[in-house]
């Protein structure tokens, strides 16, 4: 029953991107190969369907963990960001040192990053009653301006032909690649890990079960005696700390420097990935993948048919109001009202 | 039917099944233009889902209905009120961030000016006796005070038959006799009224038919008046009813739980300000509580709980041990239980399966491992709870918003005894509940009581404290009466304190002798 809406929205998606291929005048079954099929149809696109999905997984994972307890963070692209300037800046100062500890305690300044930037929205949420979903969207934009004014400023290569990037980071710092021939490295691994942990978490542990109940009644959870602060700063942290991590696995893995822009809205589109997996970490993996699609399909199609990439958005535009459509339709049914004045006379009677 | 005018209602054969349990079979009653007619039945009876058919909020598999003689198809709310029948439900459907008058408005406004419904309103509310300040919102009222607005919108729809689902649950003694004068007089300018309640007294001197139903069938069709509240209880249950006898007199147990100069400033301008509150409950001993809705029984409750934190610790003591800065969760692990007034969403999630529900208070229990759930012993656990308390049609996997209130209850009831507390706060804890359940929660109490328990019961139904406690006092704005031991006491000398005459603490009361609750 659960899989029906997303199910439904993924077959609305194709349907509506049918009809947009062809008014574009391509035929719709090619531009649908091109697409959804040639992308994956070899070893390193399926490399780089997986490097797509890595840091959508972490992030999807990271948000629904809150999302269940009803801790609207929208904001995991601005903790992506902040999480690779803190692991991305760590490891420039590294520099070239050596040693078993050096991905690790990068990795783990991403995720530190990321936290420290989503608890500030927890500070405000829980002392001063700010709405996080205000604080989390607007920390992103200035997330995205800190890392601007990095890589313009302080941090930009001197070997970078005035490029606003960083300078590399040295092989030391890198995650290392898992199959020859491919860019796929060891991030899609821990994201993986790191299902299998929100799985366990989400589906055994007291503190994933105060939180639900935090979001599904406020009374109850008082009552019970969780604390509400705690449980909003631990939603907050594990999202942040997801995301930074993403973000660290992006500048360490895949893009081996900060640039102006680490990622392609990733963490805007974990958040549909959470909903379109139902919050259910098996859901967001599958989820994960179709959105990492998306992705590597826009740039194939904008190779082969010269659509422009923005596909990319209009295709996860339209599973998010696919998917809402479906939710409503499935939970409500329509009815048609022809000159039925009792229509208007609007008594609300909300029946249990 | 013999008479000559048609009757205002008539069911035929009316059928309605859900998946797991057939709501209503072969239902078939009529109901005369004037009577006021009771729908009587336990919990699961069928009486919501046969309401809810009349007033067209769910459809029947199967029946007809007529409406003064003639066969009509109630699809929607709107159509039913446009017949002329108004509903009071059990669950009201109020929005809570509103002001009263924008809940009358938004129902009742589509070609009235908010001026003239406001009018209208007051007119109304003073003509019946219900107290209503219109500018106040819905969420800061009391249950008992969002009922009188439910009942107020419902009359200012003139209805020809209004339905009362367990209208009195929250209502004082003298509020319900305002009611029934209100109903009568209502019944006699012709509308029709249905009654459903589990009061069986009530039924009995207010109704001129009753009709009894039990799962889902029509049992009995009686005269209230020629009835007694027993023969009509046996109608219901099937069995004989056995009365809730109060136990011997607790012995000498030490006090297990203790107020002491308690304090709270009211939070809001619709809050009350607790008042110098001073209590000891021994172990074995019952405490009753009455009160008037919204005289501060929600903030003390709060209180005492741990939901509101005392600024000094001394404040509350649970077996001599201050808890008074402690939250819930502490006080919990040091013997309280608390079983509080609003079943869904404060002591149960609704959206949460009963196993789930059963793990919101077994924190400290066996419940937990290394922060992991053990839901095999929450699941065993969640089992003995259905089975000792009788919770119909409940399994851990059920969500604890599709049981009936009365189950749901017995289940809130059977979690919080089963975790062995020393102290039991109970707030209303047979609100709305039928005779069988009333009387199973009641006689559990009385066996917590038996082994040593100090057990707070908060209520306002007073045959229910006068029949359980050993001690009883009056919560009135805010402030405790003095604490009579029940046999030293009378429904008349607690009525008369519960109207707001507190005697002034230190003076020695003298008994009320004149009046007449």
């Amino acid at each position: 029953m659960a899989a029906i809406a997303p199910l439904s929205a993924a077959l609305l998606t194709v349907v509506g991107g049918a009809i947009l291929f062809s008014s574009l005048g391509h035929n719709s079954v090619d531009a649908f190969r091109a697409f959804f099929v040639t992308p994956v149809s070899d070893l390193y696109g399926i490399g780089e369907l997986s490097l797509k999905m890595a840091p959508i997984l972490l992030c999807a994972l990271g948000l629904a963990i809150g999302f269940r307890g009803n801790v609207w963070n929208i904001g995991a692209e601005g903790q992506l960001i902040v999480g690779a300037i803190c692991g991305g800046g760590f490891a420039l100062a590294l520099g070239k040192i050596d040693g078993l500890w050096v991905i690790p305690a990068i990795l783990l300044t991403g995720a530190i990053g990321g936290m420290a930037w989503a608890s500030i929205a927890a500070v405000l949420r829980t002392r001063f009653n700010v709405n996080e979903i205000l604080v989390t969207l607007m920390l992103t934009y200035i997330a995205g301006l800190l890392l601007s004014y990095l890589v313009y400023g302080p941090w930009r290569s001197p070997t970078g032909f005035n490029w606003p990037v960083s300078s590399d980071l040295a092989a030391s710092a890198r995650l290392p690649r898992l199959i020859p021939g491919t860019r796929l490295n060891l991030g899609i691994v821990m994201s993986i890990v790191f299902t299998g942990c929100a799985w366990l978490f989400l589906a055994r542990s007291h503190l994933s079960y105060r939180m639900e109940v935090v979001g599904l009644a406020p009374r109850a959870a008082r009552y019970a005696g969780f604390d509400e602060h705690k449980l909003v700063w631990t939603s907050l942290l594990i999202g942040g700390a997801a995301a930074g991590l993403a973000g660290a696995i992006e500048v360490s893995g895949t893009i081996g420097k900060l640039r102006e822009v680490v990622s392609p809205g990733y963490g805007f589109a974990a958040i549909i990935v959470a909903y379109i997996g139902r919050l259910h970490p098996v859901g967001i993996f599958f989820a994960s993948i179709l959105m990492a699609l998306f992705y590597v399909g826009g740039e194939q199609i904008k190779v082969t048919l010269g659509v422009p990439s923005a596909i990319t958005g209009i295709f996860q535009g339209m599973l998010l109001f696919s998917l809402l459509m479906s939710d409503v339709l499935i939970n409500y049914r329509l009815r048609w009202y022809h000159n039925r004045p009792i229509a208007t006379k609007g008594n609300t009677h909300a029946v249990s | 039917m013999e008479l000559a005018m048609p009757a205002r209602l008539e069911l035929f054969g009316i059928c309605k099944a859900y998946p797991a349990v057939v709501a209503n079979d072969d239902i078939s009653l009529s109901i005369d233009a004037g009577s006021i007619h009771a729908i009587l039945g336990e919990n699961g009876a069928g009486k919501s889902t046969l309401m809810k058919i009349i007033y067209g909020v769910v459809a029947s598999d199967s029946g007809t209905i007529s409406w003064n003689g003639e066969v009509v198809k109630i699809t929607t709310p709107a159509e039913a009120r446009e017949l002329g029948i108004g509903m009071v439900f059990q669950h009201f459907s109020l929005f809570p961030a509103l002001t009263v008058l924008d809940n009358l408005v938004l129902s009742l406004g589509a070609n009235k000016s908010r001026q003239l419904i406001a009018e209208t309103a007051l007119e109304f509310a003073n003509q019946y006796g219900l107290k209503i300040e219109l500018d106040r919102q819905v969420y800061s009222l009391s249950v008992g005070e969002q009922q009188r607005v439910e009942i107020l919108r419902c009359l200012m729809q003139n209805p020809k038959l209004l339905i009362m689902d367990e209208p009195t649950s929250v209502l004082t003694i003298e509020s319900i006799r305002e009611l029934f004068v209100l109903l009568r007089s209502l019944a006699a300018d012709g509308c029709s009224i249905v009654y459903v309640s589990h009061k069986l007294h009530e039924v009995c001197e207010l109704c001129d038919t009753a009709t009894v139903l039990r799962r889902g069938r029509v049992v009995a069709s009686v005269d209230p008046r020629t009835e007694t509240s027993a023969s009509l209880a046996k109608h219901m249950i099937g069995d004989l009813v056995v009365s809730v006898r109060t136990a011997s007199p607790s012995t000498s147990w030490d006090e297990r739980f203790g107020v002491h100069n308690l304090h709270r400033s009211a939070a809001g301008d619709f809050s009350i300000t607790l008042i110098n509150i001073n209590l000891n409950i021994r172990g074995g001993e019952i405490l009753g509580i009455a009160g008037v809705a919204g005289n501060g029984q929600a903030e003390l409750l709060e209180a005492l709980s741990g939901e509101w934190i005392a600024p000094k610790s001394d404040i509350i003591t649970i077996d001599s041990i201050p808890v008074g800065l402690a939250g819930p969760a502490s006080r919990r692990t040091l013997g309280l239980a608390y079983i509080p007034e609003e079943r869904l969403g404060h002591g149960a999630v609704p959206l949460m399966t009963l196993a789930k529900n059963a793990l919101l208070t077994g924190e400290k229990s066996k419940f937990i491992n290394n922060g992991l759930i053990r839901f095999g012993v929450v699941e065993k656990f969640t089992w003995s709870c259905i089975e000792k308390f009788g919770v119909k049609s409940g399994t851990p996997t059920t969500e604890a918003q599709s049981l009936s209130g009365g189950n749901l209850q017995k289940f809130i009831v059977g979690r919080e005894l089963l975790h062995e507390p020393n102290v039991i706060i109970a707030a209303q804890p047979t609100w709305g509940l039928d005779v069988g359940a009333a009387i199973a929660i009641r006689s559990a109490l009385l066996e917590k009581r038996g082994s040593g328990v100090a057990i707070l019961l908060i209520s306002e139904d007073l045959d229910e404290l006068f029949e359980i406690c050993d001690s009883i006092t009056v919560i009135s704005a805010g402030r405790l009466s003095p604490i009579r031991p029940v046999n030293e006491t009378s429904t008349e000398e607690i009525g008369y304190w519960m109207a707001g005459h507190l005697p002034q603490s230190g003076e020695i009361e003298p008994r009320p002798t004149h009046h007449d609750v």
